[in-house]
């Protein structure tokens, strides 16, 4: 299969998008140049630098029968528009009984690890999951990206797309053409027996990493990357704790509230995998500080393949749960 | 009769019925048969009735959290309405949204907004949605004089005037935002000003004169139609009561001078239009009375429909999160 990057996947999602329905529409404060020689201006649209605006804009055209696509460029951007998320996005269908869908999705780049300091080092996606009414999609793989932007334009709902910074430029093996990602199901990057490794987004990669290592001595890992946070796969990520006993999960935000304690605490208020556990859960996320400016400050900061490994040991040696 | 006549005592039974509805609701509300807030819109009802009397049906609105006269105006069903407000299940939201979130997107009514400014950006959208559709709709977004104080009001007329979009902004200025008055918090006292800095027409008008409300968006809604953008109207109206109540109508604070000046005969809404059409001989007193027994009737019926209707199952409380 042909390779391609992170960022090309999700230029030929959109292209794919756009070309197969005539109500898909986008809005972006830089211009998208290819976008817009292929299907004008009154489509592909510059905005002025204002993104409450062009936020509740793509949720209004949403709601009466377009599908835009609107890239706040870094997530950071979006939190000056947080009135139209919370307030209007995630609850007008539900608000309004159900009276209408809102198919818009707010695609942004997110995470740290580029030397961009605090403003702009951001994965915030679990301040989004908190909000009901919103899907969330994290894809780690180009083919992951383009398939699951593909369904998130096609979704009849408010999606945030969250597009890692560090994985833009990362090649893959992407099908060509019609090829979508269902939102909502994992996906088991990699199998395994001993313990279960859910990785998000650059942490997928670096979760594989860390197995591919310590196969090396007989520890078998089973990475599972959820791809949607919203809606989370969460049997897939069970089945797997209930036959490795063992659960380490790994992402860029700070621990507090995040990604990772709610697929901690969907894992455990699970009776039946509960009792499958064989060892206390460890999260590996950011430290809880703003990301910093200097590299060696940032990567202080960050979850690393050390890191990761290091939870994997104390896991692994984790005393037995008591029954 | 003439249509203009028709469509005289039509404005002239909505605004009846507007001023009627939220009197009721109040009552109601003090009885403790519905729940939550009410945002009354008695004072303002020549906005609404003249700014919908100029969109054609397929038009569309936003509101704010003062919304039920947008509603009526806008031709929305009042026994919904009602239902919506005892939190029942044939409510227009099936009692999900309550007072500050009713919305008819049949009838082109796109939603009442808790969120002061918040409707801006989203009638822009659907003003988008109109442009690309080509077919000539407009969008009429109501907001209060309070909204000019939000980056909304200001991110979404630059985008509006930028794109040429077929909005018309209706500014309800009614004096005060929640408790404090517009001269408290502003220095220009015509808000019709922001528009040039825009590079859109203001229009200042009389907002308790529903005929030259009508007009005024008239013009906005030909412009808009005809592809050359937006238009900010500002309607300086008062509102006579409080701005919002739970259990009980919170104390006036305001100079009772002021409200005895806007409550004249001369200056309400409903009465200026009342005595212009009886001036007219378009109607007799007689006429005006049948008229304002028949909104009564006809919001009796409205209670009786909501108190007929079941509360939502609470089986059904994750319904319509998500679409399919």
């Amino acid at each position: 299969m042909r390779e391609i990057s992170f960022a090309q996947a999700l230029d030929e999602a959109m292209m794919e998008e756009m070309q197969r329905d005539e109500r898909v529409i986008t809005m972006a404060t830089r211009r998208a140049h290819a976008l817009e020689k292929a299907f004008g201006p009154k489509r592909v649209r510059f905005t002025p630098i204002s993104e409450a605006a062009f936020t509740g804009i793509g949720l209004g055209a949403a709601g009466s029968g377009f599908r835009p696509v609107v890239h706040w460029g870094m997530v950071t951007f979006s939190f000056v528009a947080m009135d139209q998320i919370v307030n209007q996005a995630s609850k007008i269908r539900y608000m309004f009984g159900g009276q209408a869908d809102f198919p818009v999705t707010y695609r942004c780049t997110t995470g740290g690890g580029a030397q961009v300091a605090a403003q702009h080092s951001q994965s915030p996606y679990s301040m989004f999951m908190h909000l009901a009414g919103l899907k969330i999609v994290l894809p780690s793989t180009p083919a992951d990206a383009k398939g699951l932007l593909k369904s998130s334009i096609r979704d009849n709902n408010p999606v945030i797309f969250f597009e890692c910074s560090r994985l833009a430029a990362v090649t893959g093996p992407v099908p060509e053409g019609d090829v979508t990602v269902p939102l909502g199901v994992a996906d088991v990057k990699r199998a395994g027996r001993d313990m279960t490794v859910v990785g998000l987004a650059y942490y997928v990669r670096e979760a594989l990493a860390v197995a591919e290592t310590l196969a090396r001595e007989g520890i078998s890992i089973e990475v599972i990357d959820p791809r949607t946070l919203v809606p989370m796969d969460v049997e897939t990520i069970r089945a797997s704790v209930r036959k490795t006993g063992r659960l380490v999960v790994v992402d860029e935000a700070p621990a507090t509230c995040s990604a990772a304690s709610e697929i901690i605490a969907l894992v455990t208020e699970d009776p039946e995998t509960f009792r499958a556990l064989r060892s206390p859960v460890e999260r590996v996320c950011a430290a809880p500080v703003p990301v910093p400016f200097s590299p060696p400050l940032e990567r202080a900061a960050l979850p690393d393949q050390a890191r990761i490994t290091a939870a994997v040991r104390r896991v692994l040696e984790g005393a037995p749960v008591a029954v | 009769m003439t249509t203009d006549a028709k469509e005289l005592i039509t404005m002239l039974r909505t605004m009846v019925l507007i001023r009627e509805f939220d009197l009721l609701a109040i009552e109601l509300r003090k009885a403790g048969r519905i729940h939550g807030v009410v945002h009354p819109y008695v004072g303002e009802e020549a906005v609404a009735t003249g700014v919908c009397a100029a969109l054609s049906p397929t038009d569309r609105i936003t509101s704010t959290h003062r919304g039920h006269g947008h509603c009526i105006a806008k031709g929305a069903d009042i026994n919904r309405m009602m239902a919506e407000l005892f939190g029942r299940v044939d409510g227009y939201c099936k009692g999900k949204g309550g007072s500050m979130h009713i919305a008819d997107f049949g009838i082109g009514m796109l939603g009442a907004n808790g969120i002061v400014a918040g409707g801006l950006p989203i009638a822009s959208g659907a003003a988008l949605a109109a442009q690309l559709e080509g077919a000539g709709g407009v969008v009429a977004c109501f907001f209060g004089d309070g909204a000019t104080g939000e980056g909304e009001f200001h991110e979404s007329l630059n985008i509006a005037a930028l794109w040429k979009l077929p909005v018309i902004f209706v500014c309800e200025n009614n004096r005060f935002g929640a408790d404090n008055a517009v001269e408290s918090v502003r220095v220009v006292a015509d808000i019709s000003l922001h528009a040039a800095a825009y590079g859109m027409p203001g229009v200042a008008v009389d907002g308790n004169d529903v005929l030259a409300v009508r007009d005024a968006t008239g013009n906005a809604v030909d412009r808009a139609r005809r592809g050359e953008g937006p238009t900010l109207l500002h309607c300086q109206t008062f509102r006579w009561l409080f701005h919002a109540m739970r259990d009980a109508p919170p104390p006036e604070t305001r100079p009772a001078a002021l409200l005895a000046e806007w409550r004249e005969r001369e200056r309400d809404p409903i009465a200026r239009l009342e005595d212009h059409l009886t001036h007219q001989g378009i109607v007799s007193a007689a006429d005006v009375a049948a008229l304002r027994e028949g909104v009564k009737r006809d919001l009796g019926a409205a209670v009786d429909f909501a108190e007929a209707s079941p509360y939502p199952d609470p089986d059904d409380l994750l319904v319509d999160m998500f679409a399919e």
